[in-house]
């Protein structure tokens, strides 16, 4: 894993373009959104199709307390990803209370997205259609950097926080009894485990991860919207990464996240104004993974 | 002899359909007790009920003097209740080791202690050299110590086993047998549902007797086979008088 970070932490002394940083950065928010969602999608076999919830809530948190009530912008990134945990606490207490699993799992965190993201569009609240933007003023103390080389080592150190609890989960007890009721969850239950609260912590942390995500999304852009916080675009990516990457795999999300978003960059080249073009294609790539590489580019990898 | 779980007139009904019928009976410790019965005579919806799966329509559970009726099955299965199943649920896309593992956390939090003690488990019941398949790669024989084996490893004070010798054959049977009892033997109480009634007569010390959802008979081993009330329930009314 120490090979892997320090691999990226070089990218920008070798590149130094910034549409090669930006492409960098992009990639890192998209991998901690993905990194999030393996944690309850991945370890814990639930697989939410709603995690632009999570994203939503963390962007949306940290910006309306900058803009509404002057917090400092690291306290209200802390604040955004608190307000995502809890999110994910609170819908994962509902959802696994209700005893829900499977498709419907994923249906009911997608409504869920979606009605923030009508919330959001809606109330004047949070900027309605028109989106809520961060006022430039580019110093660290804002979390916000004049170069893309320091924005770049802040992303990175996310992704590697999250790379690092991922693996501690892996080689814990809370990873054996995720991977438990993940597997048989009747027989997890037979074994002592307490299935609701594993899944409901697994939630947890997997929201705050992706609320982290949205939270550098903001600080990185400084504009948000409805459609770009709580879009099915962003739970979409959420999911694919990992599964192109490798479900359940600690590098799985980083790996699918650099192979999506370098394809998506191309196709965007190569197709041009062609809207959707990379869209289609993911629906393809989601379809091609799913058949053929079930254990995902992690996954082939590691079992030659 | 002191009684480690007593059933007190546990009923279960899936609509008009009563699966279970004011059952009781009473387990000492340190035995092996089996559960017979016809197929649906509700031995499996009592061994849920008492492993906290199913919850009785009415009547109670008790565990070591404690009413255990609303406890959740993972709760029961920290103060050493712990049941298997008919149907082998392995974690199929885990090691045999890490299945294992998962019973034993549940009394070692670290990872090495849970895996060292899975190897230990595993070599008590001769899976020491198939720790490191997948648990699907497992034959029938395997998936059944498996079953077995994870139980084990939360080192249980009841064990539950809902026919844990189905499925296999003579031979795998009789190397089965010294297996349970030395699992006995270690102090652990068990209550097995078994077909296999040559294994039930060589096994228990105790049996009860489940028919269309009540116990008709419970007594030791012979006594049982005489029972002409046992007779007639497997082999139908009027059998007894022929045997």
């Amino acid at each position: 894993m120490k090979w892997v970070v320090a691999a990226l932490a070089v990218v920008p002394l070798v590149a130094s373009s910034n549409t090669l940083l930006n492409f960098g950065v992009t990639v890192l928010i998209v991998a901690l959104a993905a990194q999030g969602w393996n944690v309850i999608g991945g370890l814990a076999g639930q697989l939410s199709f709603g995690h632009a919830a999570f994203y939503g809530v963390g962007a949306y948190t940290a910006a309306l307390l900058q803009l509404r009530f002057g917090w400092n912008a690291y306290a209200a990134a802390g604040a955004g990803i608190v307000a995502g945990a809890a999110l994910g606490a609170a819908i994962g207490a509902l959802v696994f209370r209700a005893g829900l699993r499977g498709s419907y799992f994923a249906l009911v965190t997608l409504a869920f997205a979606e009605v923030l993201r009508i919330l959001a569009n809606a109330s004047p609240g949070t900027g309605g259609a028109a989106g809520l933007l961060l006022p430039l003023d580019a110093q660290p103390s804002n979390f916000q950097f004049a170069s893309r080389v320091a924005f770049y080592a802040v992303a990175l150190a996310y992704v590697a926080a999250a790379l690092a609890i991922t693996h501690a989960i892996t080689r814990s007890r809370f990873g054996a009894q995720l991977a438990a009721v993940r597997e048989n969850e009747d027989a997890a239950r037979a074994l002592g485990i307490d299935a609701l609260r594993v899944k409901v912590q697994a939630m947890t942390l997997s929201a705050a991860i992706t609320a982290a995500a949205g939270v550098l999304y903001l600080q990185f852009y400084l504009y948000i919207d409805s459609g770009i916080a709580f879009g099915p675009a962003v739970s979409v990516t959420a999911l694919l990464a990992p599964v192109i990457g490798g479900v359940g795999t600690v590098f799985g999300p980083l790996v699918g996240a650099l192979a999506l978003e370098g394809l998506g960059t191309v196709t965007r080249i190569v197709g041009g104004s062609r809207a959707g073009v990379d869209q289609v294609l993911f629906g393809i790539l989601l379809i091609a993974a799913i058949a053929f590489m079930p254990g995902g580019l992690v996954g082939r990898l590691s079992r030659r | 002899m002191t009684v480690v779980l007593k059933v007190e007139g546990v009923s279960k009904a899936y609509g008009g359909l009563l699966a279970v019928a004011d059952a009781s009976l009473a387990i000492e410790a340190g035995t092996i007790t089996g559960l017979i019965g016809p197929n649906g005579a509700g031995k499996t919806t009592l061994f849920a009920i008492i492993a906290g799966f199913v919850r009785p329509s009415s009547g109670q559970v008790f565990y070591d003097g404690r009413d255990i009726t609303d406890l959740p099955a993972h709760q029961r299965a920290r103060l050493g209740v712990v049941r298997t199943f008919q149907i082998v649920q392995p974690f199929a896309g885990l090691t045999v080791r890490e299945n294992i593992a998962v019973g034993a956390h549940l009394r070692h939090a670290g990872r090495t202690a849970a895996l060292g003690f899975a190897t230990a488990v595993a070599a008590r019941l001769g899976l020491s050299d198939e720790l490191d398949k997948p648990a699907s790669a497992l034959t029938v024989a395997g998936r059944k110590r498996l079953e077995l084996a994870r139980a084990l490893a939360t080192e249980p004070t009841l064990l539950l086993l809902d026919e844990v010798l189905a499925g296999l054959n003579p031979s795998e049977i009789a190397a089965m047998l010294p297996v349970l009892r030395a699992i006995a033997a270690g102090g652990v109480t068990v209550l097995m549902i078994e077909h296999v009634m040559q294994a039930v007569m060589q096994l228990c010390t105790a049996i009860h007797v489940l028919a269309q959802g009540r116990i008709i008979a419970a007594g030791p081993p012979a006594a049982i086979c005489a029972d002409p009330a046992v007779i007639e329930a497997y082999f139908g009314a009027g059998a007894a008088a022929h045997a």
